[in-house]
Parts: C-alpha cells; sequence; structure tokens
C-alpha cells in the first residue's frame, strides 16, 4: 500500500486535494438536477474518504513532526503562506471529518427535501473548511478555515432547521465569532512580535513558535485565543449555544457539529494554545482553571442532560460532558492525558454522531424527539434498537467500546497530576450511565403501549449502511485502540516537551527563548523568515533599537 | 517626463485627470440640454421613452475611462521636490482609482433609477463628475487652499445631488440638512486653515510640517486650528459625535446618490485627512493622536450599536457606513505606512462591497424608495439565486468575512493599529464588529430563512444591463481581493512610498 501510494506521489497533492475537491464537489452538486444532488454529493464525499484513507498508509507513524509538508507563499507582504502539513494530532482529525461527511451525507437522504442542491453544496463546502482548519500550519490561513466554516453551518441551520432555527443559528454564530474575532487580535500581536523579533512579518506556525513572549504576554496571548477555542470546544460556562445549535440543526447538521466542529476547539488547544503559550499552559492556575471548567462541564451537563425530556437536547448536553474530559485529558499535561482527550474526540465523533443519526431516524417515523412518547421500540425496531444501544454504551464508556479506552486514559492523565481532579472526574462517567441508560430504556424497552409506536419500521438498507460502519468503529477502536494511539503519540510528546522545557520565566515576568518543538522536528521547520531575509533581520533588530 | 513646478505650464500636466473630467462633465451637461434630450424626463408624468438618457451615462462612463487612462499616464511622471502645490505620487493616483471607480459604479447602478425617477440625467450625471473632479482635487493637494477648493467642488455638487430628486420631500430635506450642516462644519474647516496659517505662517502642507520640525509653530494656535480641522474632516467622514447628519441624509438622498456619499465622498474626505495629518502634522502626532484615537473607538461604538436597531436597510448601510469610518479612524490614529497603505486599500474594497450592497438595495426598491425594510427581503435569496447570493456576499465583505476583500481590508487595518501598538483600538474595532455581524446577518437570514410574504413580490425586482455589469465588477473584485490580496496590497503598499516621512521607517515600524 505505501508502496503504491509512493509511486502516485500522494504525499505531495493529497491534503491540497482533501482541501479543493470539496469544493470542486460543490460545484458539481449546484450543476446536478435537484433529484440527483444528494447521490453526487455522497459518493463525491465518499470519495474524498477513500482519499483520506491513504493517510493511514503515507503518515510516518515514528516522526512526530509536521509531515507531507508543503508551502506555497500566498500574501507574500504579509509573510502569509498557503502551508498545510499533517501529524499525529490532525491526522485523525482529517479522517473523522471525511468519514463523518459521508455518513452525514448518506444519513439526510430522507430527511432533507426541499433545496437540496444548496443544502450538499454547503455540505461539501464545510467539509472543505474543517479540513482546511485541521491541516493548515499558517495561523492566519488557519484563521480563515477556522471562520470560513462558520457560513456554511449557519446557513445549515437557519435554512433546514426546526422551530427556533434563526434564532439558534444567530447565537451559533455570534458566539464563536466573539471568540476568534478576539483570537485575532491575539494573531495580530504574534505578528507584530513575529515582525519585531524575526525582523519580517510572517504568520507561520513554525516561526512564530521561536518567538521569546515574556510571562504576561503569553497571559494575555493564552486568554486570547482559549476564549475562541473554548467557544468552539464548548468549555462551561461558554457552551449555552451548543445545545439551541444542536437541537434547531438538521440531523446531518448535528452530526458534522458533533463530529468535527466541536474538535475544533480541542484540536487548537493542542495546534497551537500549548505550544505557542507553553509558559502560560502549565501556569498552576491557568491549568487549575481548565481543569476545574471541564470537571465543572463534565457533572454539571450530565445533571442537565438527566432532565432532558428531547432525546436530542439530551444528547447536545452530553456533548459538552464528553467535551469536558478532552479538554481535561489535555490540561493533564501529560501523555496519557492528551491521547486519551485525543480518542475521546474520535470516540465522540463517532458514538455522538450515531446518537444524533439514530435520534433522526426515531424523528423520521414519529415525528417527535420526546423520549416519553416513544416506548418499547424494541420490539418492533430491533437492528434500531441494537445499533441505539451499543452507541449508548459506548458514549457510557462502556469497556469493549472507543468511548472507554478515550475516557480511561484521559482520566489517568489526569490522576498523574490532578488525583482529586480526577476522582471527581470519575463520577461523570457514572453520571452518563444515570442519564443515558433511562433514556434507552424509555424509548425501546417499556412497554409497547403507544399505538403510533407499533407502525415504526426498522431499519432500511441504507439506514443499515449509515450505522454500521460507525457502530464497527466503536468497537474496534475499543478493543484495539493501539494503531491510532502508536501514530499520536510522538506528536503528542513533542508538544509536550516543547510545554515542559519552557523554563518557569513566569515568576520573574522575563522573557526566555523558547525552545524549538523538538529536536528533529526543528529541522523541519527551517523558518521562512529566516531563510530568506537573514540580513534584513538583522537590519531590524538594530534599527529597532 | 520630469514636471518641475516652477514652471505653471507643468501644473496644466499635473492636472490632467482633473481637466479631463471636467470637460467631460461639461460635455455632458451641454449634451444634457441640448436636441433631444432637452425634455428629458421633465416629470410632468408622462413615461419617458425607454433609454433616454442611457447615451448620456455612457458618455459620462467614457469621461470616467478616460480621465483613469491620464491618471495611469501620469505613474510615467515623476516630479521635482514635494513641495508643490498639486502632488503627483502614488497616494493621490490610487485615490483617483478609488474615486473614478466609485463614480463609474455610481453611474452603471444609477441608469434604471434615473429613468424610473425621471430625474434630469444631464445633470445627474455631470454632477456625479463635477464631484469626482472635486475628490481628485483633494487627493492632489499638498496646499490646504486646494483641499478647500476640492472640498468644496465635492460638497456643493453633491449637496445638489442629495436634493435632486425635487419631487421627494424626503430628499429635499436631506439635501437641505445636509448644505446647512457642511456649511457649518466647512467653515471650521476654514478656521482650521486661517489658525494654522497663522500659526505656521502657510498653508503649503510641506512648508507646515518644516515650520513644526523647526519648531517655529506657534504651538498653542496650531493645536487649535488641528482640532479646527479634525472637526471640519468628523463632519465629512462622519466621525461621532460630528454623524448627526449621515442617516438623515443617506436615507433621504436618491439611492445612488447615497451610494456614492457612502463610498467616493468619505474616501475623499479620508484621503485629505491622512494626507494633512500624516504629513503636515507629523510633528504635532501626540497632539492630536488623542483626539482621533477617541474618535475611532466611539464612532465604532456608537454606529454599530445603533445599527443594531435599524429595521431600513437603506438607513442600517448608512450607519454601517459610519462605522466604516470609525474603522478607518483607527489607521488615521496608527499614522504609520502599513495603516496609509491599509487605509488605500480599506477604501477600494469598501467602495467595491458597498456599492454593491446598495446596487441590490436599488434593485429590491424598484430603483426608488420603497421597499427598503428589511423585511421586504423575505424569501429575496430563494426568489432570486444570483442577486442573493451577491447580496450575501457583499454583506459578508461588509462584515468582513473570510475569503472575502472585507477581511483583508480589516486584517490589513489591524496590522497598522498593530504596528503602532494601539490594542486597545484594535480590541474596541473587532468588538464592534462582532456587533456588526448581527445587522448584516439579519438581512442574510431574511433573505434566505423566511418565507417571502407574497408569492411574486420579487418577480419585480430587475437588474438593468448597465447595473449588472457594476455588480459583476464588485463580485468579481471582492472575491479576488479576498482570495489573492496580494497585488491590490502590494499596490496599495507602494502608493504609499513617498507620502511624508512614512517611506524610510522600516518595515512600516514607526519608531514612536
Amino acid at each position: 500500500m505505501t508502496a503504491l501510494l509512493e509511486s502516485i506521489g500522494y504525499a505531495n497533492w493529497a491534503l491540497h486535494a482533501l482541501i479543493w475537491l470539496p469544493v470542486l464537489g460543490m460545484g458539481l452538486v449546484l450543476w446536478a438536477e435537484e433529484e440527483q444532488a444528494k447521490t453526487v454529493a455522497f459518493w463525491w464525499s465518499m470519495g474524498v474518504f477513500v482519499l483520506s484513507l491513504g493517510l493511514w498508509w503515507a503518515f510516518d507513524a515514528g516522526y512526530g513532526g509536521m509531515q507531507m509538508e508543503s508551502v506555497t507563499p500566498w500574501i507574500e507582504s504579509w509573510g502569509v503562506s498557503y502551508s498545510l502539513g499533517i501529524d499525529g494530532i490532525s491526522l485523525f482529525m482529517v479522517m473523522l471529518t471525511t468519514f463523518s461527511t459521508s455518513i452525514a451525507i448518506l444519513g439526510s437522504f430522507n430527511y432533507i427535501k426541499t433545496r437540496q442542491r444548496a443544502f450538499y453544496a454547503l455540505m461539501l463546502l464545510l467539509e472543505a473548511g474543517v479540513i482546511g482548519v485541521f491541516v493548515a500550519t499558517d495561523l492566519l490561513l488557519f484563521y480563515v478555515f477556522f471562520e470560513l466554516t462558520l457560513v456554511p453551518m449557519y446557513f445549515i441551520v437557519g435554512i433546514w432547521g426546526g422551530e427556533r432555527r434563526i434564532y439558534a443559528a444567530i447565537k451559533f454564530f455570534l458566539y464563536t465569532a466573539f471568540g476568534s474575532l478576539l483570537m485575532l487580535v491575539g494573531i495580530m500581536y504574534l505578528y507584530f512580535k513575529a515582525k519585531t523579533f524575526l525582523g519580517v512579518p510572517t504568520f507561520a506556525w513554525a516561526d512564530l513558535l521561536q518567538i521569546p513572549l515574556t510571562g504576561p504576554e503569553q497571559l494575555w496571548l493564552f486568554s486570547a485565543f482559549a476564549l475562541a477555542f473554548s467557544v468552539k470546544v464548548p468549555v462551561f460556562p461558554l457552551h449555552t449555544w451548543l445545545p439551541d445549535a444542536h437541537v434547531e440543526a438538521p440531523t446531518p447538521g448535528s452530526v458534522i457539529l458533533a463530529a468535527v466542529l466541536l474538535k475544533m476547539g480541542t484540536y487548537g488547544f493542542l495546534r497551537f494554545l500549548l505550544p505557542l503559550f507553553p509558559v502560560a499552559a502549565q501556569h498552576p492556575t491557568v491549568v487549575m482553571t481548565m481543569l476545574v471548567l471541564a470537571v465543572i462541564g463534565i457533572i454539571y451537563t450530565a445533571w442537565v442532560a438527566a432532565v432532558q425530556p428531547d432525546a436530542k437536547k439530551l444528547v447536545a448536553y452530553t456533548s459538552v460532558a464528553h467535551m469536558g474530559f478532552v479538554v481535561l485529558g489535555i490540561f493533564a499535561l501529560t501523555v496519557n492525558g492528551i491521547q486519551g482527550g485525543l480518542i475521546v474526540m474520535i470516540s465522540h465523533g463517532i458514538s455522538t454522531g450515531a446518537l444524533f443519526l439514530l435520534l433522526g431516524m426515531l424523528y423520521e417515523r414519529r415525528h417527535t424527539r420526546v423520549i416519553e412518547d416513544f416506548g418499547g421500540l424494541g420490539r418492533v425496531a430491533p437492528l434500531l434498537a441494537t445499533a441505539f444501544v451499543i452507541t449508548a454504551l459506548a458514549s457510557i464508556g462502556l469497556p469493549g467500546t472507543s468511548g472507554f479506552v478515550g475516557e480511561f486514559l484521559a482520566l489517568m492523565g489526569a490522576f498523574e497530576t490532578h488525583p482529586i481532579i480526577a476522582i471527581i472526574a470519575t463520577l461523570g462517567v457514572i453520571f452518563a450511565a444515570y442519564y443515558m441508560l433511562p433514556m434507552v430504556q424509555k424509548i425501546f424497552f417499556n412497554k409497547l403501549d403507544k399505538p403510533e409506536n407499533r407502525e415504526v419500521k426498522d431499519l432500511s438498507g441504507r439506514e443499515v449502511a449509515v450505522l454500521a460502519p460507525l457502530v464497527a468503529l466503536m468497537i474496534v477502536i475499543g478493543w484495539h485502540p493501539t494503531p491510532i494511539l502508536d501514530r499520536m503519540e510522538p506528536s503528542v510528546r513533542a508538544v509536550l516537551e516543547r510545554v515542559e522545557n519552557a523554563s518557569t520565566g513566569m515568576a520573574d515576568g522575563t522573557s526566555d527563548p523558547v525552545p524549538a518543538l523538538s529536536e528533529e522536528s526543528a529541522e523541519g521547520f527551517e523558518p521562512a523568515a529566516a531563510r530568506s531575509q537573514e540580513s534584513d533581520a538583522d537590519q531590524a533588530l538594530v534599527s529597532g533599537e | 517626463m520630469t514636471l518641475d513646478f516652477s514652471r505653471s505650464l507643468h501644473y496644466w500636466w499635473a492636472l490632467l485627470p482633473e481637466i479631463v473630467l471636467c470637460i467631460a462633465g461639461m460635455v455632458v451637461l451641454i449634451a444634457g440640454v441640448s436636441g433631444k434630450h432637452a425634455g428629458a424626463a421633465r416629470g410632468d408624468g408622462e413615461d419617458a421613452p425607454a433609454g433616454q438618457g442611457n447615451e448620456l451615462g455612457w458618455i459620462a462612463l467614457m469621461g470616467l475611462l478616460a480621465t483613469a487612462a491620464v491618471n495611469g499616464w501620469l505613474y510615467g511622471v515623476t516630479e521635482v521636490g514635494t513641495d508643490s502645490m498639486i502632488a503627483v505620487d502614488g497616494f493621490r493616483l490610487f485615490a483617483n482609482w478609488v474615486f473614478l471607480l466609485g463614480a463609474a459604479l455610481s453611474i452603471l447602478i444609477s441608469f434604471g433609477y434615473v429613468y424610473r425617477q425621471k430625474l434630469q440625467v444631464g445633470e445627474f450625471y455631470a454632477l456625479i463628475l463635477f464631484a469626482t473632479a472635486g475628490m481628485m482635487f483633494m487627493a492632489a493637494a499638498r496646499d490646504l487652499i486646494v483641499v478647500f477648493l476640492g472640498l468644496e467642488l465635492m460638497s456643493i455638487a453633491v449637496y445638489a445631488l442629495t436634493a435632486f430628486n425635487r419631487r421627494d420631500r424626503k430628499s429635499a430635506e436631506a439635501g437641505l440638512k445636509y448644505f446647512l450642516l457642511g456649511a457649518f462644519a466647512t467653515g471650521f474647516l476654514l478656521y482650521g486653515i486661517a489658525l494654522v496659517y497663522g500659526a505656521t505662517g502657510s498653508t503649503n502642507i510641506a512648508a507646515i510640517a518644516q515650520a513644526i520640525e523647526a519648531g517655529a509653530a506657534s504651538e498653542r494656535l496650531l493645536v487649535v486650528g488641528v482640532a479646527m480641522l479634525i472637526v471640519g474632516f468628523g463632519f465629512k467622514v462622519s466621525a461621532v459625535p460630528f454623524h448627526m447628519w449621515t442617516p438623515d441624509v443617506y436615507e433621504g438622498a436618491p439611492a445612488p446618490v447615497t451610494a456614492f456619499m457612502a463610498a467616493a465622498v468619505k474616501a475623499a474626505a479620508f484621503v485629505a485627512f491622512l494626507r494633512i495629518f500624516v504629513v503636515a502634522f507629523e510633528g504635532v502626532h501626540d497632539s492630536w493622536a488623542g483626539i482621533v484615537w477617541w474618535l475611532a473607538a466611539i464612532t465604532m461604538i456608537v454606529a454599530n450599536l445603533i445599527a443594531l436597531v435599524q429595521s431600513n436597510v437603506k438607513r442600517m448601510l448608512a450607519y454601517s457606513s459610519i462605522a466604516h469610518g470609525g474603522y478607518l479612524l483607527v489607521a488615521i490614529t496608527a499614522a504609520n505606512q502599513t495603516a496609509a497603505a491599509g487605509l488605500l486599500f480599506y477604501l477600494l474594497i469598501y467602495t467595491l462591497m458597498n456599492i454593491g450592497a446598495f446596487a441590490i438595495v436599488i434593485g429590491v426598491s424598484y430603483h426608488s424608495e420603497q421597499r427598503q425594510h428589511v423585511e421586504d427581503y423575505a424569501g429575496f435569496g430563494w426568489a432570486q439565486p444570483v442577486l442573493g447570493v451577491f447580496l450575501t456576499i457583499f454583506l459578508l465583505s461588509l462584515a468582513g468575512f473570510p475569503g472575502t476583500g472585507g477581511f483583508m481590508g480589516k486584517i490589513y487595518l489591524l496590522q497598522g493599529a498593530a504596528d503602532a501598538e494601539l490594542w486597545t483600538l484594535a480590541v474596541i474595532l473587532v468588538l464592534t464588529t462582532i456587533a456588526s455581524y448581527w445587522y448584516y446577518l439579519r438581512v442574510a437570514w431574511f433573505m434566505w430563512m423566511r418565507p417571502a410574504t407574497a408569492e411574486a413580490e420579487h418577480a419585480g425586482v430587475v437588474t438593468p444591463f448597465p447595473m449588472q455589469i457594476a455588480l459583476v465588477i464588485c463580485v468579481a473584485l471582492i472575491m479576488y481581493t479576498g482570495l489573492f490580496p496580494g497585488a491590490a496590497l502590494d499596490f496599495a503598499r507602494e502608493s504609499v512610498a513617498g507620502l511624508g516621512n512614512l517611506g524610510d521607517t522600516m518595515l512600516g515600524m514607526t519608531g514612536r
């Protein structure tokens, strides 16, 4: 397989193709007949997914830095480049994106009945934007993609959503934009520092890592970036947009939102927050704040979820709880914690995505999402019930499912550094059972006492095709996560090394030249600025005095 | 060719674009009152024959094109020294492109409007050309007197344009209001010029800068004069608290004129503002930067907050235009090379997106002054998908969203603020931008997410061919500058290279 990929130069064009093929597909979908749009969109997204599978083999599991890098100048006078790259952290996010987009499109065949061309075109645009977020290695390019994902999602929620769709769409948009615009000021500050320090303007991630920042500067920038990402994750108490958006969004919108859009926040933590501001990121107050917020998110939203009458809203709240585990894992600042967080990200994408799809299927059959309206469905729709139960168990984190691996590692990682926090967070796993199992029971197992429920049809062939890969992945990752963990580990270690190497310049507020990401990855990151403009840099330093 | 202004003949060469434009304006004016156009659109209740007056519009566009050609020719000209009354530098020429583009787009979108409203086309187009000539004088001026002349030429033409629809009471009211307040502001400006002259002994920008540099200026007199100038310009760029006239005037004026005012007139005021303050008053930056800082801050905050509650789209765009003025004031406060280039670039983008948005507003309102409420846009996107997508792009660009030119413009302004370390202003800029998302997206949500109130209401929205040209130009350039801004950015950057003392700072960083 590796040889085949090499023979077609896969590593050179794969990342570009993954961004631009969906955009091309968007044109095709708009050009197609209204009735054909969904078929075109599905097969196109499948093609993109198959293409992304190649990353698994083309990726060098032993190397922690950026791979398949390509740098093309974009806006030269600002030092912005169209530069892409992938490492163990983004690899799985990209694959998760292509996978869940295909699944979401297939799952929306019956749900989306109006303006189909526009809908599928927006789905593909969203896919392009999200992949762009995960592979961009230039801060401004990242920001462009990060913001760009808002527009298609805004329209998907606002046009095809439920009753209060406009409210939900605008709330989603304003909340996320609020965070990211403050991050933009932070990006500008980094640009300014880069220009002062390196002598040339640059937004390249690798170059920005070289800038020495004082402790207070790091704290400010950390706050700006953390706010942007925390809204996206969402971290308690910035999560209030999420239940609204999830409930009002059409099923495929919810799937994408849960499966990948939330991950852009936690991905941002790992890609930018920790490496760029290592001193702030390990400051005890900062770490404690993030951990406590994560734990509150886990416990509080579990309780809120438990009392929701609306099944979709319940699942929406579980999202916040799951993402709490991710944040917990990341700010444990241990290899286990971060790897656990990453597995939770994948697992949550699969299991919550599947839950939203299942609820969408129930809604298509019964036109209600209120838990009390169901009952005893297991007898009339055994396949649906089986899929739901497995998914719910994976969501709870039962051993043998993907959820367990992730939450266990995240909690273990947190226990290594903050045992008390970890112990409290463990309660969240119990609470997860407390809100999830009654819902399963009420929908599928109680008496089949409502006549409408007797008419519910079991899964169709297409629906089985949607759910089977999801369920299979939950179990496969649950039993055999090693290949995934192996590919993540070097990159996770590189992030942690960078955080640990940043000696505590915090106390006296003096700056220290932060060491490069790691020995080996530093070679790959010959700073673009230093390459071309060394003499200018010297001049600037001289004239700056 | 080298221009040596010790010979007065060379001023003719330097002013060639303005001269060509004035001649074109007169040609349009005379053509409008002669021959078959004489009786055009008198407003006696009869429909004018189709196409009436279109020739005059095309003549005016040809005039603008010829002016643009001459403007391009001036790039081959070098001047001796920088103390002449008329500047021949990149800054002026770039600004001229913006004005000419704004005027051409405004004319293109007014074909249907002047026909439906039975306006006197000859005078209408001629006044736009004269106003544009005034703007070009303002951009070229290296002497406060020339600034004043240009400003008056522009303003008087625009006063008339505002009140042009004499059958519309709102238009007349707007014209009178604009004229009275404008005259008042001009008084401030003139008084400021007089005081600056008193303090420094010259009205020449270079001479003023030298006098300040040499410490020969009377400090107190100068500061009062500078403050007066800020008031005068604050009025023209409609900075809060001198913005009171703007919403009424923008709402009352004929829609194409509003587009022209919001884009080109504002651009001219900013260009003159920047040149005077950055070149002449560079030495007293500390005494005026604080005032402009506050103007920028409250303009951004107040305009964006008031725009939130506007439900008339034209009025909303008026407040949005005030808000954009606030963003541009950030560049004036920063007063470094990046900020100056950012200001030029932003003016270009702003002209495109603003006139584009107005073009669709004119279309939706059936080329008249009705159907301007945001509710009238319900279902518009699905009824007219192309126009809907275009308006969405314009709105996203106005909101400064990635992928559009508006985003690049905003980034450039933020870079200018960053270089001057104006972090508070930068934060205010982005926070008020979030407020602006609300009112721009509101139009988008009415367009795409609400069903149309009446089935056929959007069928009456027609876009004449010239307006289609304007829309395609606007969208194409906005997307182009949003995706590949490099060329336009470098052009803007090179254009400010010769401006004052900014050119010699390393990488646009001022030592301040």
